[in-house]
């Protein structure tokens, strides 16, 4: 099948006028334990093909596995966290299904007895409204191998002359989060899924469980999809689509799947109940394999696992350790802050939000935070490819550094344009904000005779424009301001000139 | 030195070695010679290590002689069931999907033979992955019985219950899922003991039905069973089933050999109908001894029993279709591409190979397996095994609250004729009759040679059945029996077996 050309769509716009969708997200997120779910092999991404396998992982004749004990907390967490009610007793289930990356040809699940189930979450949108997803479960298995076909022209199995096969990252611990069908999000459902994603991800970036990559398939996300008319209430068959994963993709496949099936509902025709793969460069969903509700995995308990069973204090202990959920925490620091929405936007598109709370907290006011973790070292951070924080610590660079910026300013020392060198002299390594400004002559003049001096050789020089401002044109005293600052060669204080001049002149 | 090596026990040997009268070396170069002259007929053995096992015997007695403390059986020579995982010696169950495979990882059992400086002689021969009574399902033939080479030595585990009975080995490790330590006992009139399910770590043990497996020692006197046992047991962080719980005392309790006060249950169940003649004489009378031992025998009953066959053979090839998913031709093993396709897909080769690797009685139980797992049919099926099984451990539970252990005779006859139930794999599973209760409630049970039959003149079994983690029991009462036995008998029954020295000139 060509993936360059899709089928044929609705426009959104006709599609959401006729049927209503229905979402399902089942989203996939590894673990950033240091080793596997069920032996001790690392974790780390990147690593040599197989360089991280044993006979457990691997699957060998006699190997068993034992669950490792700090995924399960994580899942507990995670569970919490998405309001989930936690099992008193579990177990892992086989899946049982043959495919060549899946070491044991089953792979260790849960089934019926998930960890976490009965939950939601909360997700803001753009209108400033809250749309609520309700969770149906989360629950722990582990991940496949990843197999590589070489040779042929799509990278594909199909054309290919042989495979290759990375173990590396069988038994990864993952957890499934599913949520019941969301209904009643109309035109939002794009949107509504998008949010819902982006808000998963940051709750398990702050409680730091994974380091939800969607372009490493740290996190991933399955989207079902079906349509049923408008205001009906029978759901219709549904697609899934697979391994979207950026946020962006979960807002488009979302799009095109209701104009894709509007299209197929329209013409007369019946949506095949089927997996689709999403084309990131196209924008557009190709169908794969074709997907029954028979299908049969021969679930069983897994006899080599004994049941988990966390008590609940160590349920209790574990809830002890959210963090604060990331949309109050926002909502919170916008307000101590006193940021306006775009302020508060931009800080958080730039994942700002930790070094502006630490800058806050070691001295520095919330604008000079804001605007020196936003300036320049943005910029260079950026060419760089890294983020802020990571920049900033690779340079060395800390909060209070920014905090001493400040105060050189506040106590007089520096102007602006003077503070802007000397933080480009800490990000060039030149030392503190301090040793930058004594090492490259940064002070501003304090001699007010000096400053009066080159006041008056200015208005001397410049007798029409002193007129004017004689005459009450104050605003034209920024020309003048101009020239005492270069005579003085920018280290002059810029607002004692201005005193300086409108005294002289009579409009003090 | 007049004593026949081949033929001391363990704790003989244990003995000697200890007192430095002989080395590991020439017990080991005694037993690989025994091999050498009677294995050709018996066929206990798939590999024979004779190369790493003279250098583990050399090890042991370079240690000794440099004055390290050893391990009561350091330098006692063992061979090994061919289903635990032996690093750096071919590892098979049985299988010709798995032929040349070298495992790279010890299994816990092995590892810790391998620490306690016991010298591996080789691996065993079983019914393919485990699966049968008779040894007849091995991929590479047979193991013979070395009290009629015509009859079978029991399975899966009839190599490590041929080779102690041929006196090819001491010890040997044998696996019982369903009984296949002690029948193979039973009917080649050795000692052989399932412990308490999670009792000894199955990490390394290929499985077959990982809710049933267990480990266990083969041995020709009961002490030489529980010394091993003490090898082998106690707590494996990589086994998430193994108990975590002190290792009973089970040499202390077969040297003690004490039954006076104790109470023996025989169950109504598996006694009487059914059950050969002579293998019912010898039983009845063994009973008698335990009475004379100071024995207080009550009957007790376990009416779920009449379901336990069933549920097993629900149970294990449900678990068994899942676990021998993973011989599939990707990673080890042999590798099958199909006739007349010209490029095979990774499917089309997992199949090829399943074909041609798995054997009729494998194939039948995967189906099976597959069939009870499937959605529409696991409640029927292995849903209501599960069932059963609680019932029987609730019938256990019960019985062991009037006796303190029970007894019934190990399998239902003496040893058939090679050959005679192959066509008929439902009567070659009666013969587990009395073993698997014991596998499905999760508890230890030995048995003990109790005679020969006046029929066939074979050898019969007798089983002693304790609770979980109370596996010390079994041992007090064999060992208390085959005191009296040997008495009666004017010494081992296995003096009196064939000397296969002549058949194989
Ligand atoms: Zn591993």
């Amino acid at each position: 099948m060509s993936t360059t050309t899709g089928e044929r769509t609705l426009s959104f716009d006709e599609a959401l006028a006729t049927f209503d969708p229905v979402m399902g997200l089942e989203v996939h997120v590894e673990l950033g334990t240091n080793t596997k779910m069920f032996c001790g092999c690392p974790t780390e991404f990147g690593a040599e093909p197989n360089t991280q396998v044993c006979p457990v992982c691997l699957g060998l004749p006699g190997a068993l596995p034992v669950v490792n004990a700090v995924a399960v907390e994580s899942a507990i967490r995670i569970g919490l966290a998405l309001n989930c009610s936690i099992a008193e007793w579990c177990r892992f289930a086989r899946k049982n299904y043959f495919y060549p990356d899946m070491p044991k040809n089953f792979q260790t699940s849960q089934y019926d007895e998930p960890i976490a189930f009965d939950g939601h979450l909360d997700v803001e949108l753009e209108d400033g409204s809250t749309f609520r997803v309700e969770i149906e479960r989360a629950h722990m298995e582990e991940d496949t191998g990843k197999s590589l076909h070489v040779g042929g022209a799509t990278g594909r199995i199909h054309g290919a002359t042989h495979s290759l096969v990375d173990y590396n990252r069988a038994g990864i611990p993952l957890i499934e989060i599913v949520t019941k069908p969301i209904v009643a999000t109309r035109e939002k459902a794009p949107e509504v899924a998008k949010a819902y994603v982006a808000t998963l991800r940051d709750l398990l970036k702050a409680m730091d469980v994974s380091d939800v990559k969607m372009e490493q398939g740290s996190m991933r996300c399955d989207v079902n999809l079906s349509l049923m008319p408008r205001d009906g209430d029978t759901f219709g068959t549904r697609t899934e689509t697979k391994n979207v994963n950026s946020l962006r993709s979960v807002e488009r496949a979302v799009r095109y799947e209701i104009g894709r099936h509007a299209a197929v509902l329209t013409d007369g025709g019946s949506i095949t109940q089927e997996t689709r793969h999403w084309h990131e460069d196209t924008g557009i969903t190709t169908s794969g394999r074709i997907k029954s509700d028979a299908e049969d995995y021969r679930y069983f308990p897994e006899p080599d696992l004994v049941p988990v069973a966390p008590s609940r204090e160590t349920v209790e202990a574990l809830r002890a350790t959210l963090p604060e959920p990331p949309a109050e925490r926002r909502r919170r620091l916008q307000t101590a802050w006193g940021y306006s929405d775009l302020e508060m936007r931009d800080v958080l598109n730039a994942g700002l939000v930790g070094l502006v709370e630490e800058t806050v907290a070691a001295g520095a006011s919330p604008a000079a935070a804001r605007k020196w973790w936003s300036g320049e070292i943005a910029r260079r951070a950026n060419t760089e490819g890294e983020d802020v924080p990571a920049y900033a610590a690779r340079l060395g660079v800390t909060p209070a550094h920014v905090v001493e910026l400040e105060g050189l300013v506040t106590s007089g020392r520096l102007n602006d344009s003077m503070a802007r060198q000397a933080w480009e002299g800490v990000l060039d390594g030149e030392g503190t904000p301090t040793a930058v400004a004594d090492a490259r002559g940064l002070e501003l003049v304090q001699d007010t005779g000096a400053l009066e001096a080159a006041v008056d050789a200015v208005i001397a020089a410049n007798p029409d424009v002193a007129a004017k401002i004689r005459d009450g044109k104050v605003q034209a005293v920024g020309a003048l301001i101009g020239q005492v600052m270069r005579e003085m060669k920018g280290q002059a204080d810029a607002g004692a000139a201005r005193a300086i001049i409108l005294e002289r002149l009579g409009q003090a | 030195m007049t004593t026949d090596l081949t033929r001391a026990t363990a704790a003989e040997l244990a003995d000697l070695l200890g007192a430095g009268s002989v080395s590991s070396r020439e017990v080991t170069r005694a037993l690989l010679d025994r091999t050498t002259a009677v294995d050709g007929v018996v066929r206990s053995y798939l590999h024979v290590d004779e190369d790493g096992a003279l250098a583990a015997a050399d090890d042991v007695d370079r240690r000794r002689a440099a004055g390290e403390g050893l391990h009561a059986l350091a330098g006692v020579p063992i061979a090994v069931k061919d289903v635990m995982a032996t690093r750096g010696l071919p590892t098979t169950c049985g299988s010709r999907i798995l032929e040349g495979w070298v495992p790279p990882y010890d299994a816990t059992v092995v590892r810790r033979l391998r620490e306690a400086g016991m010298p591996i002689l080789g691996k065993t021969n079983m019914d393919e992955f485990a699966m049968g009574s008779s040894t007849e399902h091995s991929a590479f033939g047979p193991s013979h019985n070395p009290w009629d080479l015509d009859r079978i030595p029991g399975g899966s585990g009839g190599g490590s219950s041929s080779v102690v009975a041929s006196f090819q080995a001491p010890l040997a490790i044998g696996t019982d899922t369903g009984g296949s330590i002690r029948q193979p006992a039973a009917v080649t009139g050795t000692v052989g003991t399932k412990p308490t399910y999670g009792g000894v770590s199955r990490y390394g043990l290929v499985a077959l039905a990982s809710s049933l497996d267990q480990a266990g020692p083969c041995s020709r006197t009961v002490l030489d069973s529980a010394l091993l046992h003490e090898v082998i047991a106690g707590h494996d962080p990589m086994d998430s089933t193994s108990v975590d719980a002190p290792v009973p005392a089970v040499v202390e309790a077969a040297r003690r050999a004490d039954v006076s006060g104790m109470r023996i249950g025989i169950v109504r169940e598996l006694t009487g109908e059914g059950f050969q003649p002579g293998v019912q004489a010898r039983f009845d009378e063994a009973v008698q001894h335990l009475v004379d031992a100071g024995a207080e025998v009550v009957e007790v009953s376990c009416p779920s029993f009449t379901y336990a066959l069933a549920a097993y053979y629900l149970i294990l090839p449900s678990e068994a279709s899942s676990n021998l998913a993973k011989f599939d031709a990707m990673r080890y093993g042999m590798r099958v591409t199909p006739d007349g396709v010209d490029a095979p897909s990774a499917e089309q080769v997992m199949a090829a190979t399943r074909d041609a690797g798995f054997g009729d009685e494998v194939k039948r139980r995967i189906i099976l397996g597959t069939y009870a797992l499937s959605s529409g049919y696991y409640d029927a099926y292995y849903g209501s095994a599960q069932k059963v099984r609680r019932l029987i451990a609730n019938d256990f539970a019960a019985a062991f609250e009037t006796a303190d252990v029970l007894v019934t005779p190990t399998a239902p006859t003496t040893a058939f004729r090679l050959g005679d139930k192959l066509d008929d794999p439902m009567s070659m599973y009666l013969n587990d009759i009395a073993t698997i209760p014991a596998n499905l409630a999760g508890i230890p049970g030995l048995s003990l040679p109790s005679g020969l039959a006046d029929e066939d003149g074979l050898p019969a079994g007798f089983q002693v059945l304790a609770p979980a983690m109370v596996d010390d029991r079994l041992y007090s009462v064999g060992a208390a029996l085959e005191a009296r036995l040997a008495a009666a008998w004017g010494g081992p029954l296995l003096d009196r077996a064939p000397d296969l020295t002549e058949v194989s000139r």
